[in-house]
């Protein structure tokens, strides 16, 4: 039978852009020969995309433990003890949900300074450090929520239900602070002029990310604590 | 091939930056597979000190004392020692030997390699990955030395046990605690590996390399890499939980009103069911984690030595494609006997025994393609087909255990210990073997005695069949497992059948000795290897011997075939490299 082997496209190296390791297959395969170095980044997507969907999935799957350990503990005994939600948390919802807007801005912004349009690209790292200071501006709201909470005596081990709602929000918390360092480390870049449009978009990716994560949280501790 | 040069990064010179702290995935691969040796090394004198007690339980055992003094007054072994032994033996192992060596040691040096990328997308997380394992498995051996020595709760760790501290026995305070940051920092490592591993696999396939065209190995580190990212993700939470249950005074799996050793404890409402739903979500699929590798390894080296395709590699992928997914929904088959509803069983049996199906396939793959084959009979190839019949054997009494009604008789038996061993640890460990045997020339520049290997084989073969088959024929006879000694009217004519399994276990672990020495001695003084010693057709082998430090020598190979075109007439002989350009007829080549 003869052989049905296709020879690869020819490809010309001076259009592939500086890449930081060797892959030239990514989803699609094959480069296409000749185009602008745009056209190869879509069809060889940066590893940084993927390994940020990577992240969140694991994420998403201790969360989904977490939740899982909480229906069936409440379901397993009669101990219990609802009690209200400090209402700062809702403000931290709103902070969270304003960073979310004002880091879209900052993305449009630097993309549209990589696209060339340096119009629209003033100062996009405004819009960054007003991400960080929301950021920053939740995490600090979080923390006088358990302080409220430990002033009406509601502690880690008073309750299962605090002992949930202490470990959803510090984990998350947690998460967002590696958020902020991510945002840290893309001012940085941009400062250098050395940012890849695939790092601020896998940042801004995870960012979204805690929000979503957040208000879920928000509701599952509403409905079941 | 290309002639486009990439030199990214440069090679570090410092010996810290080149053997330590390397972000080189070819030397994290063998410090994966450094500490999975010296782990076995532990894990192997752990199970014959238990092998020993159980054969002879009242016999001293000189230097016990060393290990736990409180645990082995006079040289003998306290229960409680056993059941600490047992863990450490269980946890390491399946740890630190049978995820650490096929997946991470392996996978780590040869992934990259295989789809022709010069290193993984994130070389320092990759770094830390190992370094975060190397440290859980100090902090799992520093239960040996602090408190009252590691836990004596088994390698699952089950609740309620694993909470109340150490009212229950010794190792159950620090040695609890400890346990649990150790597999908790574990967790960590693997994950990391997974966001390394996911984007090299997906993203940097150099050209040419369709998903099709990448060898059943790297597809195999693939799945495993994404059941990983489920698995460890389920199990640090829980590790969490059982932390802040010893620490933080919180209730997650503590019942109410338990009494333990006379005492009423503190904790109230917990879920023991909770633990158990939790790590089984994550133990299961561990199963496999372990083993999946092993199937892709032994393919790879399979058709390498048959010189032929297998019947169809796509129908091999979707097989391990479809264990990967059904092993998240058989999971309760370990819980039949904990309480759960009966109905949740009946759920948890059907899919068990869905699963065998793949499994079958895979196995029937290997048999008729191996079927009027010309095998080249080498170490290598040996113990690829050691693991077939490993995991044909062990495979076959799931059949068993997968029915409610038999497991729950069958599932506190010696029966349960020897269905695992031979279709998980030892078939892993021979997937281990072979792999090494295989990739030892391309990881070192030098040959493996092959003599000594075939001896090491036919030793290890037999040993293991005669430590592992006694164990269902006990379990049958209704001898109990997790005991430290057998003192039963019952039992007692069951021990000379157990003087009989520890004395197979001694010889076959003295046999490890002949690896070892071939291992080191090789390594040292060992035949060159050239780069392609065994004919083969992955990038691998079209890269120098031991692989440049950006693996290809700052070019990027095109790969023009699949991984498997043996069995044709071509410039080099019997086989196409994925490499060459060369046109020539053969009966499939994937795109």
């Amino acid at each position: 039978m003869p052989n049905t082997i296709h020879e690869p496209p020819p490809i010309d190296v001076s259009y592939l852009p500086e890449r930081a390791h060797s892959g030239n297959g990514g989803w699609k395969n094959l480069v296409p020969a000749g185009g602008p170095p745009q056209v190869a980044l879509d069809y060889s997507p940066p590893a940084s995309s993927t390994a940020i969907w990577v992240v969140m999935f694991a994420i998403m799957m201790m969360f989904a433990a977490f939740t899982s350990a909480l229906v069936v503990r409440k379901g397993s005994a009669l101990d219990w003890r609802s009690f209200t939600l400090p209402s700062i948390l809702y403000f931290n919802t709103l902070v969270l949900i304003a960073s979310s807007v004002t880091l879209e801005i900052a993305r449009r912004r630097i993309a549209a300074f990589m696209g060339g349009l340096k119009s629209q690209a003033a100062s996009p790292s405004r819009w960054l450090y007003i991400t960080l200071f929301l950021g920053l501006l939740f995490v600090a709201g979080q923390y006088v929520a358990w302080q409220q909470l430990r002033a009406q005596g509601i502690y880690l081990a008073t309750n299962p239900s605090s002992s949930f709602f202490y470990l959803l929000t510090v984990v998350h918390a947690l998460h967002v602070l590696g958020g902020l360092g991510g945002l840290l480390y893309v001012i940085r870049k941009l400062a250098k002029s050395s940012l890849r449009r695939s790092q601020l978009v896998a940042t801004a990716r995870y960012w979204h990310f805690m929000g979503i994560l957040w208000i879920y949280l928000l509701l599952l501790l509403w409905m079941k604590v | 091939m290309s002639s486009h040069a990439v030199q990214h990064h440069a090679p570090p010179t410092s010996f810290l930056r080149k053997h330590v702290f390397s972000t080189d995935h070819k030397v994290i691969g063998k410090q994966y597979y450094a500490l999975a040796f010296v782990a076995a090394l532990c894990g192997m004198v752990l199970s014959w000190l238990m092998r020993f007690h159980l054969a002879w339980n009242n016999v001293a055992i000189p230097g016990l004392q060393l290990l736990s003094k409180s645990g082995a007054p006079g040289g003998v072994m306290t229960p409680e020692l056993y059941l600490q032994l047992m863990t450490m033996h269980g946890t390491i192992m399946v740890f630190f030997v049978l995820t650490t060596a096929p997946f991470a040691a392996f996978g780590n040096f040869f992934l990259p390699i295989q789809v022709g990328a010069e290193d993984m997308p994130f070389p320092r997380f990759n770094m830390m990955s190992f370094w975060v394992t190397f440290v859980a498995f100090v902090v799992l051996m520093a239960s040996f030395f602090v408190g009252d020595g590691p836990t004596l709760g088994g390698w699952t760790q089950y609740a309620p046990l694993n909470s109340v501290g150490a009212v229950s026995g010794p190792g159950q305070g620090t040695g609890v605690v400890l346990w649990m940051i150790s597999i908790g920092l574990f967790c960590v490592g693997q994950l990391l590996g997974s966001l390394n591993f996911i984007p090299t696999t997906l993203d940097l396939r150099v050209k040419g390399m369709s998903l099709m065209r990448m060898p059943l190995t790297a597809w195999a580190w693939f799945i495993t890499s994404c059941m990983g990212l489920t698995a460890f993700a389920v199990l640090m939470p829980a590790c969490i939980l059982v932390i802040l249950d010893h620490v933080a005074g919180t209730s997650f799996f503590v019942p109410s009103n338990t009494v333990m050793n006379d005492q009423v404890l503190p904790h109230s409402g917990g879920s023991t069911l909770l633990w158990q739903h939790l790590f089984w979500f994550f133990g299961h699929p561990e199963v496999y984690i372990a083993i999946v590798p092993g199937i892709g390894i032994v393919s790879h080296i399979l058709i390498t030595s048959m010189r032929k395709q297998m019947l169809s590699q796509r129908v091999l992928i979707y097989c391990m494609l479809t264990l990967a997914v059904l092993s998240y929904m058989v999971y309760g088959h370990h819980m039949f006997v904990s309480g759960m509803n009966p109905y949740s069983s009946l759920a948890f049996s059907f899919p068990t025994l869905v699963i065998t199906i793949p499994a079958t396939i895979v196995v029937l793959i290997w048999t008729f393609s191996l079927y009027g084959s010309r095998l080249r009979i080498n170490s290598a190839s040996l113990f690829a087909l050691g693991f077939i019949s490993m995991f044909v054997s062990g495979g076959v009494s799931g059949f068993f255990l997968a029915q409610p009604s038999l497991d729950i008789v069958l599932h506190g038996t010696y029966f349960v210990v020897g269905h695992f061993h031979m279709v998980m640890a030892v078939a892993a460990m021979f997937g281990i073997f072979a792999g090494t045997y295989f990739w030892f020339p391309k990881m070192t520049g030098r040959m493996m005695n092959d003599r000594l290997g075939k001896i090491h084989f036919w030793l290890t073969f037999v040993g293991a069949y005669c430590i592992f088959m006694p164990f269902h024929y006990l379990g049958l006879a209704g001898n109990v497992r997790r005991y430290a000694s057998f003192v039963d009217d019952y039992l007692q004519p069951l021990i000379p059948v157990h003087q009989f399994i520890t004395v197979a276990a001694l010889i076959t672990g003295v046999a490890q000795i002949i690896f070892v020495y071939n291992l080191f001695h090789s390594r040292l003084w060992g035949k060159p290897a050239p780069d392609n010693p065994w004919e083969a057709t992955s990038l691998e082998w079209s890269t120098p011997t031991p692989p440049p430090y950006d693996n290809f020598g700052g070019k990027h190979p095109v790969v023009y075939h699949d991984p498997y075109q043996y069995g044709v007439k071509s410039s080099v002989g019997d086989y196409v490299m994925q490499t060459s350009p060369e046109q020539v007829e053969t009966e499939h080549d994937e795109k």
